[in-house]
């Protein structure tokens, strides 16, 4: 074992597995998961619907719902490892080390108590001070996500705010004991196209005066691009690629990248029509033998069918594919290739 | 919201207006009241005498307008067989309908709802499974079975309860309790358990199949996700979200609590307005039936108020929608 680092990383996950036991056998949604965040840093998370990114968060603050649990691996939050915490220890650490953002804001939120109900209760869960402290803290953290009027808005329900106000809301909840790690769940998705720019900019402005870590999980190419240093990119439950943001997006290593950014309006700028990749991610209970990609891959060879499934060492620690894609010529390459097996 | 408030006591009122229109219709239609009060040796001029007392000659609307007036006031008139005021009868009666009720309805609120959380959150579990096993006897059985049930296991075979009558009363002047006598609690233990089961195990399964619901609801989870204590999880978000359709249906079983009473008291020879009721009905004793009646649907609408207003009180969508609305 080499010697500790001066400063840990504030998520560090070791070959973390999850296992959802059915009664057609045991299905393994997240498989062989591993990567770093470090204090301060943006990890964006993406990967087509059911890839496993939401498993992930999950599992990390200990709340899959069962019969999902973790089956494996490692999960180091600043250096102390969590995953074999006991449920009230566990309990103390969510919300006060690792907050958390879901999707959406309408339903995250209590109907029937008022926000600053919610923030205090939050608060005093994990710090020791006074309903009047806590009080003024719970304006304090409104104000900081852009309420305005804080002082007098937070008596306020729910249903008085408009979706994009919940959202900062939630992030307030999110922030307000002073998490080292968030994870947000697609913290946008279920907002209006014209706030979610916003909401985003507020998220990382925060987390940067903070120095937290954040897993921001996403569909939304653009967002990444913008927000994360890294990005991690999911298929079926596997890692694929891994790497600096801007180097994944223009130099994509994976095919399933290369086709991930192709579809996507954002990242795919110039590209006169958008691309699919063919077919869809195999569900949980039939994965194929060898690269689970390999089925709708362009690139696909015969030992991509054979050779049990890559993983991220196949290309020195960046993608899980035998045959990544040269990084001269990227995603155009894999466009125009699948275009051609599409015909 | 005070128009949303007085609105519904104008429903409140309207629905007792024709409660009442019914209960004074068995005055003139079903029986004669003075064949009943009236022995088989009477003078026409008595029958005369007592019609003119009964104000029986008045218009429909008169004698109406009297009756609702008089029932305000809690005046039913005298009882055709016992010859005294029902109002006099029915307050001897009262207490220990209310007592009985009372004890039946803690009982059935309390474990109802306490197991009701308990089989939801340990979903699966033995215990969960065997009190949603047992709760099956209690909606299945009819009342009055449960209550012979229970005289016969635990007053002929074990004799350890009574199985009839109130024991020993303390009389406090306006009201005699059982509840300071050891005799009284014992006599109250199978008549309150025969008239709360069915209501407790009713509430427990709403609670449980609410409170699975609203477990699985995102803000149940945002609040693990703050690391909020189970308890608060539970009690207070996933409990205060499913209040409304509990409140709702304890608030209705309360109501049937009293009007069930009727077929426990029968079974216990319990002295309370239930007992009563029935043997005016064989005796065709109307002013009792009538404010029997009356008190019935007072209380009805009385808990279906608070219970209306319970829900301003739970939801604030619904106090900005109630003031929205008129
Ligand atoms: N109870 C369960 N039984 C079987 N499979 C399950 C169960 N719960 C989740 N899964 C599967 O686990 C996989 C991972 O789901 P997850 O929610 O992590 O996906 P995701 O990447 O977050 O997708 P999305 O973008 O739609 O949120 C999915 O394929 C899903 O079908
Ligand atoms: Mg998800």
């Amino acid at each position: 074992m080499s010697a500790p680092d001066p400063v840990p990383p504030a998520l560090e996950l070791r070959n973390l597995r999850v296992d959802i036991p059915t009664r057609r056998g045991t299905l393994r949604a997240v498989d062989d998961v591993s990567f770093a965040i470090a204090p301060g840093e943006i990890l964006g998370v993406v990967g087509e619907s059911g890839a496993g990114k939401s498993m992930t968060g999950n599992a990390v603050i200990g709340l899959l719902d069962p019969p999902a649990r973790i089956a494996g691996g490692e999960v180091h939050l600043n250096g102390r490892r969590i995953d074999t915490l006991g449920r009230g220890a566990l309990r103390r650490i969510r919300g006060a080390e690792i907050g958390m953002v879901f999707q959406d804001p309408t339903s995250s939120l209590d109907p029937l108590l008022t926000i600053g109900d919610q923030l205090v209760e939050t608060m005093r869960a994990h710090l020791d001070i006074s309903g009047k402290a806590a009080r003024a803290r719970a304006v304090a953290a409104l104000e900081e996500v852009g309420i305005p009027g804080a002082r007098d808005r937070i008596d306020s329900y729910p249903f008085q705010f408009s979706g994009g106000m919940r959202q900062r809301v939630v992030i307030a909840l999110a922030l307000c004991a002073e998490p080292s790690l968030v994870i947000a769940d697609e913290p946008t998705t279920a907002l209006d196209v014209s706030v979610q720019a916003q909401i985003i900019a507020l998220l990382k402005r925060l987390c940067a005066e903070r120095g937290t870590a954040v897993m921001l999980v996403t569909h939304d190419m653009g967002v990444i691009a913008e927000t994360a240093d890294r990005v991690l990119v999911m298929y079926a439950g596997r890692m694929a690629e891994l790497g600096p943001v801007r180097e994944v997006i223009d130099r994509a290593r994976h095919p399933y990248t290369a086709g991930l950014m192709a579809s996507t309006p954002a990242a795919s700028r110039g590209a006169r029509r958008l691309y699919q990749i063919p077919g869809a991610m195999p569900r949980l209970t039939d994965l194929p033998e060898g690269c689970p990609f390999h089925p709708r891959c362009p690139k696909a060879q015969e030992d991509c069918r054979r050779v049990p499934r890559p993983t991220l060492a196949a290309d020195g620690g960046r993608a899980a594919c035998l045959h990544p894609l040269d990084p001269e010529r990227g995603a155009e390459d894999v466009a125009r290739a699948a275009e051609g097996t599409a015909r | 919201m005070l128009a949303y408030v007085l609105r519904r006591i104008g429903q409140s009122v309207l629905v007792l207006l024709v409660t009442g229109l019914v209960a004074f219709s068995m005055f003139r239609f079903v029986g004669d009241p003075v064949d009943n009060m009236l022995g088989q040796e009477r003078t026409q001029a008595d029958v005369e005498r007592l019609r003119d007392r009964l104000g029986l000659d008045e218009p429909f609307a008169v004698q109406y307008w009297s009756f609702l007036t008089n029932a305000a006031r809690g005046d039913f008139g005298l009882s055709y067989r016992q010859g005294r005021p029902v109002a006099e009868i029915i307050a001897e009666r009262l207490p220990a309908t209310l007592e009985l009720a009372a004890v039946s309805a803690v009982l059935a609120v309390v474990l109802g709802v306490a197991f009701g959380i308990y089989a939801a959150i340990r979903r699966g579990g033995w215990l969960a499974n065997a009190i949603m096993t047992a709760s099956l006897i209690g909606v299945s059985l009819p009342t009055f079975l449960i209550g012979i049930l229970l005289i016969w296991i635990f007053s002929v075979e074990l004799g350890w309860l009574p199985s009839y009558g109130r024991g020993e009363v303390v009389d406090l002047g306006w009201w005699s309790t059982g509840f300071l006598t050891a005799s009284g609690l014992k006599a109250l233990i199978l008549p309150a358990i025969t008239l709360g089961l069915y209501q407790m195990t009713l509430i427990m399964r709403l609670v449980r199949s609410e409170m699975m619901e609203a477990l699985g609801q995102d803000f149940v989870r945002f609040a693990r996700a703050r690391g909020l204590p189970e308890r608060a999880v539970t009690l207070r978000h996933a409990l205060r979200n499913v209040a409304v359709p509990v409140i709702t249906v304890t608030g209705l079983q309360l109501g049937s609590i009293i009007a069930f009473a009727i077929i426990t008291e029968t079974v216990f020879q319990w002295p309370g307005v239930g007992l009563l009721f029935i043997n005016a009905v064989q005796f065709v004793d109307i002013p009792i039936m009538a404010a029997y009646l009356m008190g019935i649907s007072v209380m009805f609408v009385g808990i279906n108020l608070v219970v209306d207003l319970s829900y301003l009180a739970i939801d604030p969508r619904l106090r900005a929608g109630a003031g929205g609305r008129t």
